[in-house]
């Protein structure tokens, strides 16, 4: 990753709330340009960490620079070219989505007034809330809601989008829209920060990925550059199980395992068809063969465990 | 100005402010309508208040308004519009949102203030109005005789009516700056709210305490009724005079305490 083109960038990000290390010592690299998933599981710090980006919490120690701004020094400079959806939409409840916008523009110390209004419109458009903006916030779904926090996010010119959890509480039809929307935004060369606690959920839009674990950063870089990490294996189902196990482990495949009628082993850089001529060589009866790459979901649930473990 | 605009759209868009306004304006007259039911009563002669004037002139009916409604409802009034504030902005989350526009954090409080001050003023003189409205309507008006015995005119009693509206408001707005103290203290709107009728009882009662007069100079609600002494013949300033220099001083100190304590507050609401 080239260091001049980094959206955001943390150094050493940390947050210590009493005596839980919410943020532990955080290196995050978002390239520009880069639709970049947040991942892990509820309270291994993600909102914490977006809310230190925004500036919203002081790091108890470490830094960090959004659009190579240092925050939280240039901090009006570098929100300006920043949208953001924070822990689900929050309006006033007795406004309008209309409304609701207005204020947020008005409050804009730097947006201009004068085109207030259309940018505003084109907001609600990007979102397909347009026939709903003149009724109040408590009345819209939670989709719409969420949606009207996206146009929220939409209402300046941006460089980069912070969304957290931009998919929770959605039916299957929200998010694919959630996911559309944000697919197109990053079209526009609109760097993307998007959470979520389910990698299925966004793995299809995401560039980079960055996995986080009882606040710690456990992997972080472009989805291939995590898929190459990923080591395959090879599967082996035959009635001739010891024969089988030889042949591989004299062609000096590694973690040679035979269970039953299964013999499983690393292939490393050997070729399967190889491997596959060589167990024909030796007279190996075959009922299966297959070499398998773990998924990036595999990856993901090695990384954050599974179940209900709650941080004290 | 757009955000101070749009601050003041928001306070006086919400059913539970309007709805405090018209109970604000309705206390003059339902005073109005019972001295009227009782006027042949006899005089008493209680000094301030002004009760006993009402009907003679019924401007008088605004000067009695604004002291009966500075002990409970105004400080109430002042104390819901700073509750909503900060405290009910991150209570709803959209604290949240304004400081990632980016908003700026000291603009928020210093817009903030302003509607809290704003708030102040239209209370102030809404009762101000409805009450010499509803006074001239049920009493009818003329020259005013002051405090003093003697009379002034119409227009200068009118005059120093409006100097006491602007300096009851005044006195609401060094409320308000404690009231925005408190509000960047709590995510809970209702908490603020009644943290600072706490704050404004405790000061009426340690100014009932004789025992404690060297207390009495130094509280806010202390010289609140002291408009009184410009009915008097000619106007006396003095009480006016300290008061505002009394709440000059709870408008820095607390204005400060605010900033100091929301410029580097963890928003995690």
């Amino acid at each position: 990753m080239a260091a001049g083109s980094l959206a955001i960038q943390t150094r050493g990000l940390t947050k210590v709330f009493g005596a839980q290390r919410a943020v532990d010592d955080l290196a995050m690299q978002v390239p520009a340009g880069s639709v970049y998933g947040f991942l892990g599981p509820n309270g291994s710090g993600k909102t914490t960490t977006i809310r230190m980006l925004l500036g919203l919490i002081t790091p108890t120690a470490g830094d960090h620079d959004v659009l190579g701004h240092h925050m939280p020094d240039d901090l009006t400079t570098a929100l300006h070219r920043v949208g953001s959806l924070i822990e689900g939409p929050a309006f006033h409840a007795h406004l309008s989505g209309l409304a609701n916008l207005r204020r947020l523009d008005a409050a804009d110390a730097r947006s201009d007034a004068a085109t207030s209004e259309q940018r505003i419109h084109e907001a609600l458009d990007r979102v397909g809330l347009k026939p709903a903006a003149n009724k109040r916030f408590r009345a819209y779904s939670l989709g719409m809601k969420q949606r009207l926090a996206i146009a929220a996010a939409l209402l300046a010119p941006r460089d980069l989008l912070v969304l957290d959890e931009p998919t929770n509480g959605l039916d299957p039809q929200g998010t694919r829209e959630v996911r559309h929307l944000v697919g197109s935004l990053a079209a526009d060369g609109i760097t993307v920060l998007i959470s979520s606690h389910l990698l299925a959920e966004i793995q299809q839009i995401c560039s980079h990925i960055g996995v986080m674990r009882a606040g710690r950063l456990v992997a972080q870089g472009s989805i291939e550059e995590l898929r190459a990490t990923q080591t395959a294996r090879l599967t082996v189902v035959t009635p001739d199980p010891g024969r089988a196990a030889d042949v591989l482990t004299r062609r000096g495949l590694a973690q040679v395992l035979v269970d039953g009628d299964v013999v499983t082993a690393a292939p490393g850089d050997v070729a399967p068809e190889d491997i596959s001529a060589d167990l024909a060589r030796a007279e190996v009866r075959l009922r299966r063969f297959a070499v398998d790459r773990p998924s990036l979901e595999d990856l993901y649930v090695s990384l954050t465990g599974e179940g209900f473990e709650v941080r004290g | 100005m757009r955000f101070f605009r749009s601050e003041l759209r928001l306070i006086m868009g919400r059913r539970r402010n309007q709805a405090g306004l018209v109970v604000l304006a309705a206390m003059p007259v339902i005073l109005g309508v019972a001295v009227r039911l009782t006027e042949s009563n006899p005089r008493g002669d209680g000094p301030p208040g002004f009760i006993d004037d009402i009907v003679g002139n019924g401007v008088f009916l605004a000067f009695a308004a604004l002291t009966f409604e500075l002990t409970l409802f105004f400080p109430l009034a002042i104390a819901m519009v700073s509750g909503d504030a900060i405290a009910g902005e991150a209570h709803s989350g959209t604290l949240r949102y304004l400081l990632t526009v980016p908003a700026g954090r000291t603009r928020v409080l210093v817009v903030k203030y302003l509607g809290i001050v704003a708030g102040s003023f239209i209370a102030t003189l809404t009762v101000t109005i409805a009450g010499a409205v509803a006074g001239i309507l049920l009493f009818g008006t003329g020259p005013l005789t002051t405090l003093s015995g003697d009379q002034i005119s119409l227009g200068a009693g009118l005059w120093r009516l409006l100097i006491s509206a602007a300096y009851v408001a005044f006195g609401l707005c060094a409320l308000g700056a404690l009231g925005l103290f408190i509000s960047t203290l709590t995510e809970q709107p209702i908490a603020a709210t009644v943290a600072l009728m706490i704050v404004t009882a405790t000061m009426w009662v340690l100014d009932a305490i004789p025992q404690i007069s060297w207390l009495h100079p130094w509280l806010l609600v202390d010289r609140w009724d002291g408009f009184a002494d410009l009915m008097r013949n000619p106007a006396d300033f003095g009480t006016v005079r300290d008061g505002v220099l009394v709440g000059l001083a709870y408008i820095v100190v607390g204005l400060l305490l605010a900033w100091a304590r929301f410029d580097g507050k963890d928003i995690t609401s």
